[in-house]
């Protein structure tokens, strides 16, 4: 019987030469992430636990993220708690104010998520590494600190579900898409404990930039992970960016999986997921015409340099609607000032975007574009629970940039090419 | 034995309302806890009382890996959760830190208000108001054993040699 490549993966860092999904391994990590939340709270648990060590500072990865730049005392605090921490323990691979970004934007653009590897973060959306073919899940600050501390850790060899995509992408149709169309077909727990693996005629014709928001959004269907089998695409992709050797597994032709999924993506039109849970899902032209408050284009899920080349393709010599805030915030460091040097800030500028530097910000309601009592937000990322943004009675639409842009100009929940796209 | 009041609540309650995020700066597990259920029922904290029980629907943590919802309901003192199924990082956050979680589906039939008794190791679940009886679904020999370490900390101690 054949393996899928995630239980190659996890065999091959658990020692073993096949191992059985539901079966419990210790396993050890090629990369370990921490961002600033997750990291604080790891540092306590550590203590805790009497490591005054991590296992290995080489294979440990910090980014500043979610609270960057410090938005108040409490968390200024905690960032300068963090790099006393990093500076002791000799962590070179940190990604301070100046280099931050969104973790997992910033680990497969540095070269530190690659094929084979398996990687635990102490962020739900770690997930997003497997674009590049590694097996990669989230977990809370004391399993951080746990695999700070062992350099190992106990998981329970998941079921993979295989989704394949067949037919052609229309136009300004995204990774976004097709992630929400399955994760409104299957429901916020439809993978849960489960390894999603991406394939598929359609899938294959997608840039990285499509399938990390693809395997980015996989823990919005409860999985555990999501994977792509690398391809040419992907090894060009990593080549450029490589510091270390990686491996490239596949999924053998009769390897298990638990469910299969078809799409057909010919004549899809852009998903829009609807308040209050990511799987509430519809094509825009059924919300079209849904007044907006504020359009975010930002988080890990739709900030990287292909998205805000879209969403500026669109705004470029337009203005966002006089009732709607427009907030842009790219996902890194590198992407904010590869945006610069496009001339894609300036386009945001002069569309009356207010452009931030790299931060999580409005995601998660923390800072930068909060929404207040009954506000009405469209934004690019990934969740839209109740209170995720800010106020309890505030909304929040998700979708792709291209629809998010074209929404900011007509004020309203608009298709692209309602704007002339 | 655990023993508190039952509060119900619906499919897939996630972490934002379980712990909005405005509270991720704050560390102290003791100054988060009023806030908990916050984004469902904002007097929760004010109603609740220590030993508690939440009785809740499916996946029920889901959303982000914030180890300030269990720690959050932990610190306020809910003695435990019961749910036909959680959602994973927030199952293994659990675990670690100690907070007894129940996947026990039939545990539907529990009303909101009922006395509730729960013998974590066993897994038994009584209804003291109804007298119904539930098991929830023994967790695997693995996990059993890092619950009798005493969580994560404890298990890392002994691994590191320091316990
Ligand atoms: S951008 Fe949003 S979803 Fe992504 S890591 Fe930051 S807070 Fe989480």
């Amino acid at each position: 019987m054949g393996l899928t490549i995630t239980e190659k993966i996890l065999a091959s860092h658990a020692g073993k030469a096949a191992v059985e999904p539901g079966e419990f391994i210790i396993a050890r990590p090629d990369m370990v992430m921490g961002n600033d939340l997750s990291t604080a709270g790891a540092i306590g648990v550590l203590k805790q636990m009497g490591a005054t060590k991590v296992f290995d500072p080489e294979k440990v990865v910090i980014v500043f993220d979610h609270l960057v730049p410090a938005k108040d005392i409490q968390a200024a605090d905690l960032l300068k708690g963090v790099r006393q921490w990093v500076r002791e323990q000799g962590i070179a691979l940190f990604y301070d104010e100046g280099r931050h970004g969104i973790a997992h934007i910033i680990l497969p653009e540095q070269g530190l998520a690659l094929p084979g590897d398996l990687i635990i973060g102490g962020d739900s959306h770690s997930c997003t590494y497997g674009a590049v073919g590694a097996f990669s899940t989230g977990v809370g600050h004391t399993d951080l600190a746990g695999v700070l501390a062992l350099g190992e850790i106990w998981l329970k060899v998941p079921a993979s579900i295989k989704f394949t995509y067949h037919g052609t992408l229309g136009p300004w149709i995204m990774g976004k898409d097709l992630i929400l169309a399955t994760i409104g077909k299957i429901g916020i727990d439809g993978a849960l404990y489960q390894a999603m693996e991406f394939r598929g005629p359609a899938l294959a014709t997608l840039g990285m930039s499509e399938r990390l928001t693809m395997c980015n959004m996989a823990i919005e269907a409860g999985g555990k992970s999501g994977i792509i089998v690398p391809d040419g695409m992907t090894l060009a992709y990593v080549k450029e960016r490589a510091r270390r050797p990686w491996t490239v597994y596949q999924s053998d032709p009769d390897a298990r999986y638990v469910a299969e999924y078809d799409f057909e993506i010919t004549g899809m039109r852009p998903q829009v997921a609807k308040p209050f849970s990511p799987d509430n899902v519809v094509s825009v032209d059924e919300v079209a015409g849904t007044p907006l408050d504020q359009v975010f284009i930002g988080s890990c899920t739709n900030a990287k340099l292909e998205d805000l080349r879209i969403a500026a393709r669109i705004l470029r010599g337009k203005k966002a609607h006089a009732g709607t805030r427009l907030i842009v915030i790219p996902a890194s460091t590198w992407i904010w000032n590869q945006a610069l040097k496009e001339g894609l800030l300036e386009i945001f500028a002069e569309a009356g975007a207010a452009v931030s530097t790299p931060t999580c910000g409005a995601c998660f309601g923390g800072h930068m574009g909060i929404l207040g009592a009954g506000e009405v937000c469209l934004s690019t990322s990934n969740r839209n629970f109740v209170g995720r943004m800010g106020h309890p009675t505030a909304q929040s639409y998700l979708a792709n940039p291209a629809v998010a842009a074209a929404s900011a100009i007509k004020g309203c929940i608009a298709a692209p090419e309602e704007v002339g796209a | 034995m655990i023993r508190g009041r039952a509060w119900k609540f619906g499919d897939d309650v996630n972490t934002d309302v379980i712990m909005p995020g405005k509270y991720l700066a704050m560390r102290n597990p003791e100054l988060i806890a009023p806030y908990i259920m916050e984004g469902i029922d904002p007097d929760f904290g004010k109603k609740a009382r220590p030993g508690d029980i939440i009785v809740a629907g499916k996946n029920f943590g889901c959303g982000s890996s914030r180890e300030t919802a269990p720690g959050g309901l932990k610190a306020f003192g809910i003695g435990a959760v019961i749910a036909p199924t959680f959602a994973r990082i927030f199952l293994r956050n659990a675990v670690n830190i100690g907070l007894p979680v129940l996947e026990c589906p039939a545990a539907a039939g529990i009303r909101e208000g009922d006395l509730v008794a729960v013998d974590v190791a066993s897994g038994r679940i009584t209804d003291e108001t109804t007298g119904a009886i539930y098991h929830a679904a023994p967790f695997p020999p693995f996990l059993q054993e890092l619950i009798a370490a005493g969580g994560l900390v404890n298990y890392a101690r002994k691994r590191l040699g320091l316990a």
